[in-house]
C-alpha cells in the first residue's frame, strides 16, 4: 500500500513540475521537453486508475506525436532560447488562474461523491476495468460474483463496448473532425499560390 | 490515492495550463499550455470514471468505461486542435515572420 503511495506522489510531483516547466522555463526546446515529461507521468496516473489502454493511447498520441510535433514547431520557427517571455497580462492571468485553482480544489473537497466503494461496487468495477484490457476470462468474471449479463457485457470488450455501441454517433462525427483537420491543416500549411 | 487528491492535481495541472495560455507572449507556448488544459481534464474524467458511480452503473457494468471513452474523445479533439493549430502558426510566421501573438493583429480592424 505505501508503495502505491510512493508511486502516486512521485507521479504527481513529476507532472505538476513538468507543467510549471512548460509554463516557467524560457527555453522554448526544454519547454517542450518539460510537456513530454508532464505526459508520461500523466499516463503513469492513468495506470494507477487501471485505465492501461488510456495510458498507451496518451504515450502514442501526446509523446509521440504531439510533443514531437511542438519540437519540430519550436525548431522551424525563430526565437528558440528566448522565447517563452511573458506578455502584459501575466499578473491578472496568476490572479485568475489561482481563483479558479482554489473554486476546483474547494468544490472537489466538499462535495459529497457517491463512490463505487460506497455503492458496493469496487470490487466488480476494478476487476471489470482490468479484465476488459486483456483477453478477459469468463469462469474468473463469474468466480468474482459478476452477474451472467455483466460478464457479457465486460467480456465484450468494456470500453469497445461503450465506443461503437451508446457512443456511436459521436465516433463517427470524430472521423468526420479529423478528415476536416488533416484538410484544413493541409491547406494553411501549403500556402498561398502554391 | 484517493479521488480527492486526483482532483487536486487535475486542478493544479488545468490551472498552470490556463495561466501559461493566458500569460505566455509566443503561440506555440500557448498551443502547450492549452495541452496541459486537456490533460487536466482527461485525468478528471478518468479518475471520476475510476471511483464515482453513475446511476447507469447499477443496470450495465460497462458504464464504468463512460470515463474513459470521453477521455478518448478529447485526445481526437485535442490531436485535431493541434495540427490546425501548428498550420497556423506557420502561416502565421510565414506573413509576419515572427510567432508572438501580440504582433499578430491582422484581424483586428
Amino acid at each position: 500500500m505505501w508503495f502505491e503511495h510512493l508511486v502516486f506522489w512521485a507521479l504527481s510531483v513529476v507532472a505538476i513540475g513538468g507543467a510549471l516547466g512548460v509554463v516557467l522555463v524560457r527555453d522554448l526546446f526544454r519547454a517542450s521537453l518539460m510537456l513530454a515529461m508532464a505526459f508520461v507521468a500523466v499516463g503513469g496516473l492513468f495506470v494507477m486508475m487501471n485505465a492501461e489502454f488510456l495510458a498507451v493511447v496518451q504515450i502514442l498520441i501526446y509523446v509521440g506525436a504531439i510533443a514531437v510535433l511542438f519540437i519540430f514547431a519550436v525548431m522551424l520557427t525563430r526565437d528558440v532560447q528566448q522565447g517563452n517571455t511573458p506578455n502584459r497580462l501575466q499578473i491578472p492571468a496568476a490572479v485568475v488562474s489561482a481563483l479558479v485553482l482554489a473554486a476546483m480544489i474547494a468544490t472537489a473537497v466538499t462535495t459529497d461523491w457517491t463512490t463505487l466503494a460506497g455503492a458496493g461496487l469496487e470490487a466488480k468495477a476494478q476487476l471489470a476495468q482490468t479484465q476488459a484490457v486483456g483477453i478477459p476470462d469468463a469462469a474468473d468474471l463469474t468466480n468474482a460474483g459478476l452477474t451472467p449479463a455483466e460478464v457479457a457485457s465486460v467480456s465484450s470488450g468494456g470500453l469497445a463496448d461503450l465506443l461503437i455501441g451508446n457512443f456511436v454517433l459521436p465516433f463517427e462525427a470524430v472521423s468526420l473532425l479529423l478528415l476536416g483537420a488533416a484538410i484544413g491543416g493541409l491547406a494553411l500549411a501549403r500556402g498561398r499560390g502554391r | 490515492m484517493t479521488l480527492e487528491t486526483l482532483l487536486i492535481v487535475a486542478a493544479i495541472i488545468f490551472c498552470i495550463g490556463l495561466y501559461g495560455a493566458l500569460a505566455r507572449r509566443n503561440f506555440i507556448a500557448v498551443l502547450m499550455s492549452i495541452e496541459l488544459m486537456f490533460n487536466g481534464v482527461n485525468l478528471t474524467l478518468v479518475a471520476l470514471g475510476r471511483y464515482v458511480a453513475p446511476y447507469a452503473v447499477q443496470e450495465q457494468l460497462s458504464a464504468v468505461f463512460t470515463g474513459q471513452v470521453f477521455a478518448v474523445f478529447i485526445i481526437t479533439v485535442a490531436a485535431a486542435e493541434i495540427a490546425l493549430g501548428l498550420g497556423i502558426v506557420f502561416a502565421v510566421f510565414r506573413s509576419n515572420e515572427s510567432v508572438d501573438l501580440t504582433d499578430a493583429a491582422a484581424l483586428r480592424h
